[in-house]
C-alpha cells in the first residue's frame, strides 16, 4: 500500500518540518563542539580542542562515571522490581489491595518529577532526624529514580506478560516445572525482549534526570547531567557540547543497530514462515 | 453427596466421582458430575459452547480444583495434586508449543523435568518424533511449521512422558476441516499405537463419534447420557441428546395404547407404531425421535395404518452422496429426510412443490419422556 500522506506535498512539508523542528538543535549542539571560539555566536574555524578538554576535565569524567554507575543500578532494580510486579499484577488474577498496586504503580508515571524528589527530600530529612540516616548520595538518589524506573518498567514489562498466551506457562507446568522452573524456563525467555527495553528506557530515564538528582544528590554525588546544568548557569562550556555529542554518538549507534536488527529478524520469521506453509503445499 | 466406592474393577483406570466446580461462588460450571473411563480407551466430551468440558478437563490436569467431588486416578486419589505432580499431559487447543524452543526441545521439554540421562532422552524424543513423522523438523521453531505440523508437534510433547492419562482439548479445532477429516484418524492411529488412556474434548459430535469408544453428552454441567456412539445415537434418552448428536426430528403426542409389544403414540402429523420394548402409561405426553435417514419417500400412498404422512417438498439440498428434502406436512411440521442417492440425478427426481408420501419401519423411532 502506498503510503498517500508521506507523499502529498503536504505530508512532505509537515515531515520536513518535524525534522527541523526535532534535529536543529541537535545539529546546533554538534556543530558547535568543533567551533575554535568560546562563545556559540560565531563559526571562527574547526577543532577538536574542546575533546581533548573535556578528556582531561576531571568533574566532567567524574559526573560520567557516577552517572553510568547510577543508570545501570537504577536500571537494574527498576527491571527486577518491575517484573515482579507486572507478574503479580497480570498473573494472580483478582486479590485483595490489587486496584491499589496497580494505582501506585502507575502514579509515578504521572506525578511531576518535582514532586516526587521534593517529597523523598522531606522524607529523608524527616528520617535523617529521627534515625540518623541514609546520609544524602548516590543511595539517595537510586532510591528515586528506581522508583520511578519501577513504574515505567512494570508497564512495559505488563503489556508483554499480557500478550503471551497462559496456556504456555499450564503447558510447561502440566509437563512437570514446579511454578519457580515456569517462571524461568518458560516466562523469563518469552520476556526478555521486554525487559531489555525496560532496562534500556529506565537506563535513560536515569542517565538524564536533573529534577531528582538536585534534589536527592550530596556531596560526592553530581551526576552528570547536574555537572552540566551548573555549568550551563554559569555561561557555556563547548566542552561539555563535545561531551554531549560523544553521547549522542553512542545512543545513535546503538539505536540503529537494535532496530536493524529487529527488522532483519521480523523478515527472516516471515520468510520462514511462508516457507513451512509453502512447503505442505507442494 | 455421591457415597465413595472402592474402586475394586482393575479396568477401569479413571474414576470421578460426584465432582462439582463453581466459580466465582455462582457460575455452576460443572455440577456433580460422576464418571469412569476404561484402560486404553478414548472418551469424548461433547456439548455446546459454555457446558464445562473444558472446565472438567482442566480438574483433571489439576489446573482447576473441584469444589467439591474426588478424582482417582489407577485407584490413586488425585484430586488435591498440583499439575506437576501428576501421570497426566494434556494437549492444548492452541497447542501452547513453547516458541522460543525448536520442535526437539518442545518434545524433551518434559522428559528433562525428569531428569533422564542424555541418551535415553535423545532415544525418546527421537522415537516421539518419528511416530508422528516429524524426525526431519526437529531443529525448526514451531512458526516455521504449519498448522499441521504443529498440532503433530503439540501431540509428541504431550505422549513423550509416558503419560497414564492423556488429555485432548479440541485437538482439531485449529485446523481446517479438510484436514481434521485426515488428522482425526491419524490421531486415534496414533493413541491406539501408545496404547494410552484419553479424554476428548470437543464440540464436533462427527468427531467425537469418528474417535471415542464411549461419548458423555454434557449440557449445563451436567452429563444428560454417557455411552457408545451408536447407543447415544440410536437410543437418546432425551430430546436434548437426540437434537445434539446428529439430525433428528422430533414429533410431539400422547401414548394410546402399551402392548406388551409395541406402544402407539398419537400425534398430530400421523399415529406412531413402535415395535420396541418401551412402556409408557396411555395419555402421557411423549416426543418421537425419527432420524432423517430412516425415512422413506415415495409418490404412492403407502399400504398401512401407521407411520406415514403426507406433505410437499419446500427445499432440497444436494450433497452428492445423499439429498436432504424438507416435506412441510399439514400441521405445518418441516420433516427433515434424508436420502442415499443409489443412482445418477435424473430429471424425474423429486422437485419442489411434489407432494409426497413419507413413510418409516416400527423400529426406526425412539419414544422420548424427557
Ligand atoms: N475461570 C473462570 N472463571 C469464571 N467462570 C468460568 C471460568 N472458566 C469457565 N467459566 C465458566 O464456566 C462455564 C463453562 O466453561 P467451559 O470453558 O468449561 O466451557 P466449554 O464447554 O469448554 O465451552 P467451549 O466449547 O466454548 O470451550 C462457562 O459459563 C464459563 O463462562
Ligand atoms: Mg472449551
Amino acid at each position: 500500500m502506498k503510503n498517500l500522506f508521506g507523499r502529498s506535498l503536504f505530508g512532505r512539508t509537515w515531515l520536513i518540518a518535524v525534522f527541523i523542528f526535532l534535529y536543529i538543535p541537535i545539529v546546533t549542539l554538534v556543530v558547535y563542539s568543533f567551533n575554535d571560539s568560546r562563545l556559540s555566536t560565531a563559526w571562527t574555524g574547526f577543532t577538536f580542542k574542546w575533546y581533548v578538554d573535556a578528556a582531561h576535565d576531571r568533574e566532567l569524567i567524574d559526573g560520567l562515571i557516577i552517572s553510568l554507575k547510577l543508570a545501570f543500578m537504577s536500571a537494574t532494580l527498576s527491571v527486577i522490581f518491575g517484573t515482579f510486579t507486572a507478574f503479580v499484577l497480570v498473573r494472580y488474577g483478582r486479590f485483595k489491595g490489587r486496584g491499589m498496586l496497580a494505582s501506585m504503580a502507575n502514579a509515578p508515571l504521572v506525578m511531576p518529577d518535582v514532586i516526587v524528589g521534593i517529597s523523598l527530600l522531606l522524607m529523608l530529612v524527616a528520617m535523617q532526624k529521627w534515625l540518623g540516616f541514609p546520609e544524602r548520595g548516590i543511595g539517595t538518589i537510586l532510591l528515586g529514580h528506581a522508583l520511578i524506573g519501577t513504574s515505567f518498567a512494570t508497564v512495559v514489562i505488563m503489556s508483554r506478560l499480557r500478550e503471551i498466551d497462559h496456556h504456555l506457562e499450564e503447558a510447561a507446568m502440566d509437563l512437570g516445572c514446579k511454578p519457580f522452573q515456569v517462571f524461568a524456563l518458560v516466562t523469563l525467555p518469552l520476556i526478555a525482549a521486554a525487559l531489555v527495553s525496560a532496562f534500556l528506557l529506565t537506563f535513560t530515564l536515569s542517565f538524564d534526570d536533573v529534577v531528582i538528582a538536585a534534589f536527592l544528590s550530596g556531596p560526592g554525588s553530581t551526576t552528570l547531567p547536574l555537572v552540566i546544568f551548573s555549568r550551563a548557569r554559569l555561561g557555556l562550556d563547548p566542552s561539555i557540547n563535545a561531551v554531549a555529542t560523544v553521547i549522542i554518538v553512542v545512543v545513535s549507534i546503538g539505536v540503529i543497530a537494535s532496530s536493524l536488527y529487529q527488522l532483519r529478524a521480523g523478515r527472516r520469521r516471515q520468510r520462514e514462515v511462508a516457507e513451512a506453509y509453502a512447503q505442505v503445499k507442494n | 453427596m455421591a457415597p465413595v466406592i472402592a474402586n475394586t474393577d482393575p479396568d477401569v483406570l479413571l474414576r470421578i466421582e460426584g465432582v462439582s466446580k463453581v466459580f466465582d461462588g455462582v457460575v455452576k460450571a460443572v455440577d456433580n458430575v460422576s464418571l469412569s473411563v476404561s484402560k486404553g480407551e478414548i472418551f469424548a466430551l461433547v456439548g455446546s459452547s459454555g457446558c464445562g468440558k473444558s472446565t472438567l478437563l482442566r480438574m483433571l490436569a489439576g489446573f482447576e480444583t473441584p469444589t467439591s467431588g474426588r478424582i482417582y486416578l489407577s485407584g490413586q486419589d488425585i484430586t488435591d495434586l498440583t499439575p506437576y505432580q501428576r501421570p497426566v499431559n494434556m494437549m492444548f487447543q492452541s497447542y501452547a508449543l513453547f516458541p522460543h524452543l525448536s520442535v526437539w526441545d518442545n518434545v524433551a521439554f518434559g522428559l528433562r523435568r525428569d531428569g533422564l540421562r542424555k541418551a535415553e532422552l535423545a532415544e525418546r524424543v527421537d522415537a516421539m518424533l518419528s511416530l508422528v513423522q516429524l524426525s526431519k523438523y526437529g531443529k525448526r521453531k514451531p512458526h516455521q511449521l504449519s498448522g499441521g505440523q504443529q498440532q503433530r508437534v503439540a501431540l509428541a510433547r504431550s505422549l513423550a512422558k509416558r503419560p497414564t492419562l492423556l488429555l485432548l482439548d479440541e485437538p482439531l479445532g485449529a485446523l481446517d476441516k479438510k484436514l481434521r477429516e485426515t488428522t482425526q484418524f491419524e490421531l486415534v492411529n496414533i493413541i491406539e499405537q501408545v496404547g494410552v488412556t484419553c479424554v476428548l474434548v470437543t464440540h464436533d459430535q462427527e468427531e467425537a463419534m469418528t474417535m471415542a469408544s464411549h461419548i458423555a453428552v454434557m449440557d449445563e454441567g451436567y452429563f444428560l447420557q454417557v455411552g457408545t456412539p451408536d447407543e447415544v445415537y440410536e437410543m437418546p434418552n432425551s430430546r436434548l441428546v437426540a437434537s445434539f448428536i446428529g439430525n433428528v426430528n422430533i414429533f410431539e403426542g400422547k401414548v394410546d395404547e402399551d402392548e406388551p409389544d409395541h406402544i402407539t403414540v398419537r400425534c398430530p402429523e400421523c399415529t406412531h407404531y413402535v415395535g420396541h420394548g418401551i412402556s409408557g402409561v396411555p395419555g402421557m405426553n411423549v416426543g418421537v425421535a425419527l432420524r432423517p435417514e430412516k425415512i422413506q419417500l415415495s409418490a404412492q400412498q403407502p399400504n398401512k395404518a401407521h407411520n406415514w404422512c403426507e406433505g410437499e417438498v419446500v427445499e432440497i439440498a444436494y450433497f452428492g452422496a445423499h439429498t436432504t428434502y424438507h416435506i412441510k406436512l399439514n400441521t405445518g411440521m418441516n420433516l427433515k429426510v434424508q436420502q442415499a442417492n443409489l443412482t445418477r440425478k435424473t430429471a424425474d427426481d423429486l422437485t419442489w412443490g411434489d407432494r409426497v408420501f413419507a413413510h418409516w419401519s416400527r423400529d426406526a423411532m425412539v419414544v422420548l419422556t424427557e
